[in-house]
């Protein structure tokens, strides 16, 4: 990798800061509390907003008690379908490509369990509680239409956001007759839901027609610009604050109905207004990952090579609103194939809208690919990592693009060897520990797309040679704070002691959307551009003046570095920012810059980052239990701009993986359609002691393709790969093949 | 609104005068109650906060070898007592084995006797359950019904009781201690939690006002100490309920059996004494067989309450696996993972860090 990176001006250059594997600058306020989350926000007058949840799935509230609700001392306003005031956009419009229709009381329609159907509005959370439980709805009940079976099948327009539904590339025909080996798998996964540890909040307060809002947001200009379409006000007027976020995961990219309730609240009292989700409403209006159930048919001739991926995948959506988790798209950008056939249905059943969550379509998509692998590896008597090498992808196999960079051999071999993967046998149930636990060995491929948004930036120089760079940048535990300050000072020339960082507000330029992994690529890229902007003007300066050791040197003859500009032909020649400026009397410079892909490498490279995990699991011969006992990854995934944050994504992605091959499983009552384990008690994520060992290694890659830093992304990746390699490693302990996620004792059970 | 008469008793006989009238419930540790009482699952009219009772939070140690737990002891505590810990292993790993490190530093002995089922249709008020309201019908039967009983249902309830601790005490013949209106008693643990009727009524032994003082094990439980384990298998290694879960305890003598106490979690409305595989035991070999033909014992009479017919034989290699744990000798360090299938067995087990 090349150690620093001349941006386009050639003024500055990458590598100074970012690369270092800096602590995270918010630390300290995080772990001393002082870290500001919306629902610490207690604006003088404070209301506080509770919403009464739909107990059924479908049909429609007959009754509502409000004269109780109201009476109760402190509740100050009850707002139900039949007094709560018009909005100016309709909730079940769609006004753009990343808008989901939602619940805003717009009727006495239920659409599925969890659903606002009132809200109470009171001096005290108590108050607006005990206010929510008086109103005792009750019902018009329909059946409720839970699972594969029981809702209706039909062929989606889209998948995920705006993504084709169907691939055909080659012909499968062809593929499967030219196969010596055939592999059908079936796999299911099941609803998620994301709950970050932070549950939804907002705190609302109108001044006039001009909104402040305190909520973590992950598309904070999207999300001011939706606000205020549903109140018909300018943009502008809309005020959203969002410095801390205690996790996304997609879920607070998109606008809610309980985000848009708490802000007619906040209206129709005059009085600034608090909504916070109770853990058990996090399994509602707020997304979730849609349950799949995927058929893999895979061809492999006599040289082990694949000669037909079939990919197809149903997920399940709510009854009134599309998104469907694109799963079989997994199938498009992995492995060779002369023939690659993909294909999405939809399953409309009674529970809210899916929505993006943490590796949408690529976390259960890869779980199924990488399972469906496997077996073909076992089908053809190959290792499965040599199998994956042998249908390894030198151009993109759906579009036959060439990667803008790919080091997924190298992944694979620095994994191999980390995990001590040489000698495997390659037959199940043949290892065992000194404990007499069986022991398995597991591998899955990992991959994820490098999406782009647009981003704006602003940097500014002061004449104290400090810096201050600002966009809506977004820190939601993934460390953005700190990497992107790095950038920044990188940007600048500048130590990252040296500068202040402002994010997470819609005051500041659009940092774009912190999501598909690609917000350190798109922020990154504007707040480097916008150094370089500043550090354009200071050349300028400095070239044209006569007192300047760094006259005549040329506007493009110099370079920013430490807080000096120098000399590109003659780094002894140099002078300080502080210097330069204090001779021309200013007290700043101020850059701007933007980030987005270059459209013509959009057009001529495939984007992703690439990696492999390696699983070792053991399994009670008897009980069969499991434990993963040791997990491995290395993934390629650009310029890394922070190793330690870097691998904390990644690590904490396979963790996640962790999760979904053995424990998260949202669970609804096949009768009524509610949620059965909505807390963390029932609702399983993995805790410390299901991790003993999980490790990330980085392998160099140097993208000059991807963007103009070469930052891909890390936020996701960790998840794909995992999966599989753990369900695989079951398989290598026990000699089962579970295909139903999570992986439950029962099912191993002999 | 939830509105409850909150009083904070000096003396026991104090607090049952309180939890005497109407609709009472004793608040301790609280991490059942509050969470019932958010949930809308429970309503009582008056809390008796009995936290800071004087003279429940001790372990006793009596001469001729009873140990008497005060019914506010943190569970935590009672698991980190050496002496506690060298008479009564198996229940210290089966506290070790329960919730979290927080919950467990919150949580009293007398209040892990009175939790109640996790049931899911329990919490979810919106579902029928007759223990929440005698008559009403049971939601949870064909519904989601993995973590239900396989043993002692009826029609009316399939819940099962949560604790680990009651798991060990209940094989190991604990007593409870109670103080009520009419003076005080005690119940053997095996008799207090019920299991549930024709409608599903009574779960525990307490007459109104009745309170646990403290629960206490009888001198031959430290009889057991060297050969004594708690087994729980779940999917996530800590801070999860049980699926199933057996407590073992030994008495080996010339490589034969003279006593054995074996008792189930996770299978019933009750911590599950298996007196007819105690019986099977008495005098045999401690072999496979017999601890399999005894877990089998235990078994006797299961059937599923629902989608959970694994459980059965799940539970039974669960009991012969805690006999052999047991027979295999009681490690001399609790073990980094307690309770868990992947702990290391016998007596030299090492017990390391979790991240060994």
């Amino acid at each position: 990798m090349a150690e620093t990176l001349e941006f386009p001006t050639g003024h500055v250059r990458l590598g100074s800061n970012a690369g270092q594997p800096l602590t995270r600058r918010d630390g300290m306020l995080k772990v001393t509390g002082a870290a500001t989350y919306a629902a610490d926000n207690r604006p003088a007058g404070l209301l506080h907003a509770v919403y009464a949840v739909s107990a059924i799935a479908r049909g429609r509230v007959t009754f509502l008690d409000v004269a109780a609700a109201k009476a109760h001392p402190g509740v100050v306003e009850v707002i139900t379908p039949a007094n709560r005031p018009p909005l100016a956009r309709n909730p079940d419009e769609k006004a753009h490509g990343f808008s989901w229709r939602i619940e805003a009381l717009q009727n006495d329609g239920v659409r599925y369990a969890g659903q606002p159907i009132a809200v109470v509005v009171a001096e005290t959370l108590e108050a607006a509680n005990e206010g929510a439980r008086l109103l005792a709805p009750r019902y018009e009940v329909e059946p409720a239409r839970i699972g594969h079976d029981r809702g209706e099948v039909f062929d989606p327009p889209v998948v995920g956001v705006g993504a084709e539904p169907n691939l055909t590339k080659g012909d499968a025909e062809v593929g499967h007759r030219a196969a010596a080996h055939h592999v059908d798998v079936d796999i299911e996964t099941p609803l998620h839901y994301h709950n970050a540890l932070e549950p939804h909040a907002i705190v609302a307060e109108w001044h006039g027609d001009r909104l402040t809002l305190d909520v973590p947001n992950q598309a904070i200009a999207i999300a001011r610009s939706d606000f205020a379409g549903f109140f018909g006000v300018p943009a502008e007027n809309v005020e959203l604050r969002s410095p801390f976020i205690g996790g996304g995961f997609g879920s607070k990219a998109i606008l809610n109905g309980p985000q848009v309730l708490c802000i007619l609240a906040a209206r129709m009292t005059n009085r600034p207004v608090k909504l916070v989700l109770r853990r058990d409403q996090m399994f509602g209006p707020v997304g979730h990952r849609g349950g799949t159930r995927q058929r893999l048919s895979l061809g492999v001739d006599e040289g082990g090579h694949l000669t037909v991926i079939e990919h197809h995948a149903q997920s399940t959506t709510s009854s009134f609103d599309d998104f469907l988790e694109p799963a079989a798209n997994a199938s498009h950008n992995l492995y060779a194939s002369p023939a690659i056939l993909t294909r999405h249905t939809g399953v409309r059943i009674d529970t809210g809208t899916p929505g993006p969550m943490r590796a949408p379509g690529e976390a259960s998509g890869s779980a199924a690919l990488e399972c469906a692998m496997d077996e073909a590896a076992e089908a053809a008597g190959l290792d499965p990592l040599e199998f994956r090498m042998r249908n390894y992808a030198e151009t993109d196999p759906a579009t036959g693009r060439p990667f803008s960079s790919k080091a997924l051999r190298q992944c694979y071999a620095e994994g191999a060897k980390q995990f001590g993967w040489a000698g495997r046998p390659l037959a199940p149930r043949q290892m065992r520990d000194e404990a007499g636990h069986l022991v398995g060995w597991g591998v899955g491929s990992s991959l994820f797309p490098n999406p782009m948004f647009q981003a704006e930036a602003r940097a500014v120089l002061r004449a104290d040679g400090t810096g201050l760079v600002e966009i809506s940048a977004v820190e939601m535990g993934q460390g953005a704070l700190t990497a992107l300050a790095q950038i920044a000072a990188d940007g600048l020339g500048i130590d990252v002691d040296k500068l202040e960082f402002r994010a997470g507000s819609s005051e500041l330029p659009d940092g774009g959307i912190a999501g598909g992994s690609g917000h350190t690529a798109t922020a990154g890229n504007a707040i480097f551009a916008a150094g370089s902007d500043a550090m354009g003007r200071l050349a300028d300066i400095a070239t044209q003046d006569p007192a300047s050791p760094l006259f005549g040197a040329g506007n493009a003859g110099v370079v920013a570095r430490g807080g000096r500009l120098h000399r590109a032909d003659d780094e002894s020649r140099s002078e300080p920012y502080t210097a330069i400026l204090d001779r021309a009397g200013l007290d700043h410079v101020e850059g701007h810059g933007s980030g987005a892909r270059n459209p013509a490498d959009a057009e001529d490279y495939a984007m992703f980052s690439h990696g492999v995990v390696f699983a070792e699991v053991k399994v009670d011969p008897e009980l069969y239990q499991v434990r993963v006992s040791r997990l491995v990854g290395a993934f390629a995934a650009g310029r890394i701009i922070n190793p330690r944050l870097a691998k904390s994504q990644l690590t904490g992605g396979m963790i996640w993986g962790l999760g979904f091959a053995l424990h998260e499983e949202g669970v609804h009552d096949p009768r009524t359609g509610r949620p059965m384990n909505a807390d963390f008690a029932g609702y399983h994520v993995p805790v410390n002691a299901d991790a003993p060992s999980v490790e990330a290694f980085l392998v160099e890659e140097d993208d000059r393709h991807v963007n103009a830093l070469g930052i891909k992304g890390v936020g996701e990746i960790g998840i794909t790969g995992s999966v599989g390699a753990i369900a695989n490693a079951v398989w290598h302990a026990t000699g089962v093949r579970v295909h139903r996620f999570p992986i439950h004792i029962e099912a191993l059970l002999r | 609104m939830n509105v409850f008469d909150y009083v904070r008793p000096a003396s026991v006989a104090e607090a049952v005068a309180a939890a005497s009238e109407g609709d009472a419930a004793f608040l301790a540790g609280g991490t059942n109650l509050l969470d019932l009482m958010k949930a809308g699952a429970s309503h009582p009219a008056r809390l008796v906060d009995i936290t800071r009772l004087p003279g429940l939070d001790d372990i006793e140690f009596a001469a001729d070898g009873t140990i008497r737990i005060g019914a506010l002891v943190k569970n935590s505590d009672l698991a980190r007592d050496a002496a506690f810990l060298a008479a009564a292993p198996a229940v210290a790993e089966a506290l070790l084995a329960g919730a979290s490190p927080q919950l467990r530093n919150a949580a009293t002995i007398g209040g892990n006797l009175m939790q109640r089922t996790r049931c899911a249709y329990f919490y979810d008020p919106h579902s029928a359950c007759n223990r929440r309201e005698a008559g009403a019908g049971c939601d949870a039967r064909g519904g989601d019904t993995r973590n239900h009983a396989v043993l002692g249902w009826t029609d009316a309830c399939i819940a099962t009781h949560p604790s680990d601790l009651c798991v060990p005490l209940v094989a190991l013949d604990a007593v409870v201690e109670i103080a009520g209106p009419g003076g005080t008693r005690e119940v053997a643990l095996e008799v207090f939690h019920a299991l549930p009727g024709e409608t599903s009524a009574a779960e525990t032994a307490l007459l109104p006002g009745e309170l646990i003082t403290a629960v206490r094990l009888p001198a031959e439980a430290a009889t057991f100490a060297p050969n004594a384990r708690y087994l729980k298998l779940r999917e996530r290694t800590s801070y999860a309920f049980a699926l199933v879960s057996a407590a073992a305890a030994l008495r080996i003598e010339d490589g034969r059996i003279l006593e054995a106490r074996l008792a189930l979690g996770g299978v019933a409305a009750k911590p599950w004494r298996a007196r007819d595989a105690e019986r099977l035991l008495a005098g045999a070999a401690p072999t496979p067989e017999a601890f399999r033909r005894a877990a089998d014992a235990a078994l006797d009479g299961a059937h599923p309450s629902g989608d959970n017919a694994e459980k059965i034989e799940l539970a039974a290699r669960v009991a012969a696996r805690a006999l052999a744990l047991a027979a295999a000798g009681t490690p001399e360090r609790m073990p980094a993972l307690p309770g868990s299938v992947f702990a290391p067995a016998g007596v030299n087990a090492n017990g390391g860090s979790v991240h060994g």
